[in-house]
């Protein structure tokens, strides 16, 4: 039945849109209580009980807030700036699969994903590349110097970190077979997950990830203290809202990625000794409950790091770029590619 | 019949695209049509079944080239009253050479037939597998060579750098 399943994934797109988004909310609420935290404060306690509606109050306070648009500016290219950041943030997490697939009564097989693309590592690297554009162009149609400051750092810091990921990805996809995430997710059912064989390449990629997400300690497009914001200075009221939900969405996706990648996405250890006591379902609700914590656990190190580590000066970013994980990525590669062409039996001696 | 009413969308698409990127004064405008341009061919690549070609097409162009052209045109700050003042000659010459193009363009399509094309190719072309099969089995060679024709242009292009600066 082509339309039951059209409905379901349609359900699912949904799903996943609305858990982007409360995890994102919530995100900006996690994020003001761990700076707190590490900073020896109390953090926001006042909207509501320990102040979990803040998000909602600064969410209306984003909508109330006066609308501005620069005379100076360019006004489609200004508007059109947020809308591309906030659509590329949400699309990202479409090949993400996010439990268990189920067998279905005639035989077919339902993925609790999206959009099964068979190239799906690609539409990431796809949907990463062109998410600098929302920057480019809102930074740009500013008309301020600031923000084509920031536009600049964020175009040529973004171009730099792809090479490294995309490259520390390769050799992940060598050893999997395959550039489908659902692949990639069910390899890890039975052997270690992919952390195990490939730590150089996630200490790469977490790395790279931070860079795309212009997270500190690579938040230089927006650095306060050099650039007032950098790209969305002049931005106000929801439009200033969106670049920095697209922020925390993007921090989502990421860490769904990772979590997919390098971590078993909704595997866990033991799973199929559990499903006789827990039953089929039960596993899967599990796994998807365990996904989603290792996702948390994710955004929660993108917060710590921000606290912890401070921010990079131009010339040592591009420095750790160019010299230190782009080589160090192509090592990465060199090195899976002479381990596998000895295990995998590929050369004879 | 979506796939008709898709192509018939994206060709309109890229042809506006690519108007636009021609007649339009601003040069940011111009790099931005592009993209649009560049978006919807890879649009045509996901309706001819090849999806790798479409998605290394946005990885490629979209998001490398047209992010370098953007930043370039970015940095410079081209403004509309700096435009270079052509030469009659110049002028002149552009005309003549439109006209020449103009001409072999008409002599190719004169005698061109109308052709069907022959459904004959198999499901999976276009496919990564198929792709990797082709590139690393019959052509491993012009895929290496090319390879080191692509290294050997970094290089010439960072040795141009460098020695600038020195």
């Amino acid at each position: 039945m082509l339309s039951t399943v059209l409905i379901y994934k349609a359900l699912i797109a949904l799903g996943v849109f609305a858990v982007s988004l409360v995890i994102a909310m919530y995100s900006t609420y996690g994020e003001r209580k761990i700076a707190a935290f590490i900073q020896d404060r109390v953090g926001p306690d006042r909207a509501g009980p320990w102040g979990i509606l803040q998000p909602l109050a600064d969410g209306g306070k984003m909508f109330l807030k006066e609308e501005l648009i620069p005379g100076i500016a360019n006004k489609w290219l200004f508007i059109l700036g947020p809308s591309i950041s906030m659509f590329v943030a949400n699309i990202s997490s479409v090949v993400i699969p996010w439990a268990r697939p189920m067998v279905m009564e005639d035989g077919s097989t339902f993925h609790f994903q999206v959009s099964d693309i068979n190239i799906g590592v690609l539409y990431v690297f796809g949907v990463v590349s062109i998410g600098v554009y929302g920057i480019m162009i809102g930074g740009w149609a500013s008309n301020n110097k600031y923000s084509l400051l920031g536009t600049l750092r964020a175009s040529s810091q973004m171009i730099s970190y792809e090479l490294a990921m995309g490259l520390s990805l390769v050799a992940l996809i060598m050893t999997t077979g395959s550039l489908s995430l659902n692949d990639i997710v069910e390899k890890q059912d039975a052997d270690f997950c992919n952390f195990v064989y490939q730590p150089l390449g996630f200490l790469i990629f977490i790395i790279c990830a931070f860079a795309e997400c212009n997270r500190a300690p690579f938040d230089l497009p927006e650095s306060e203290s050099e650039l007032v914001g950098g790209y969305h200075t002049e931005f106000t009221s929801m439009k200033l809202g969106f670049y920095l939900f697209a922020e925390y969405i993007n921090m989502f996706a990421s860490s769904a990625l990772m979590a997919t990648l390098y971590f078993g996405g909704y595997h866990f250890p033991f799973e199929n000794e559990l499903i006789p006591s827990l039953g089929e379902n039960g596993v899967r609700i599990l796994g998807f409950v365990l996904l989603m914590g290792k996702i948390i656990f994710f955004i929660f190190l993108f917060m710590w790091v921000r606290w912890t580590i401070p921010r990079f000066r131009y010339d040592q970013l591009m420095n750790l770029g160019w010299k230190s994980l782009l080589p160090l990525s192509i090592l990465n590669l060199v090195l899976t590619g002479i381990i596998m062409a000895f295990t995998e039996g590929w050369l004879k001696f | 019949m979506i796939t008709q009413y898709l192509f018939y969308f994206l060709s309109a698409l890229a042809i506006t695209g690519a108007i636009f990127v021609v007649f339009t004064r601003n040069p940011v405008y111009s790099a931005l049509a592009l993209i649009v341009t560049f978006f919807s061919i890879a649009g045509h690549y996901f309706l001819l079944n090849s999806t790798f070609l479409a998605a290394v097409h946005i990885i490629v162009y979209s998001g490398a080239i047209m992010v370098l052209f953007l930043y370039v045109i970015m940095m410079m700050n081209l403004n509309l009253d700096e435009e270079p003042v052509k030469t009659n000659f110049a002028k002149f010459g552009a005309v003549i050479s439109g006209c020449l193009l103009m001409l072999v363009l008409i002599v190719a399509l004169r005698d061109a037939e109308k052709m069907s094309i022959q459904n004959n190719i198999s499901e999976g072309l276009g496919t990564v597998n198929y792709l990797g099969q082709v590139l690393y089995k019959n052509y491993l060679l012009p895929f290496e060579v090319s390879a080191i024709l692509f290294l050997s242009g970094m290089v010439g292009a960072v040795l141009l750098g460098k020695r600038e600066i020195q």
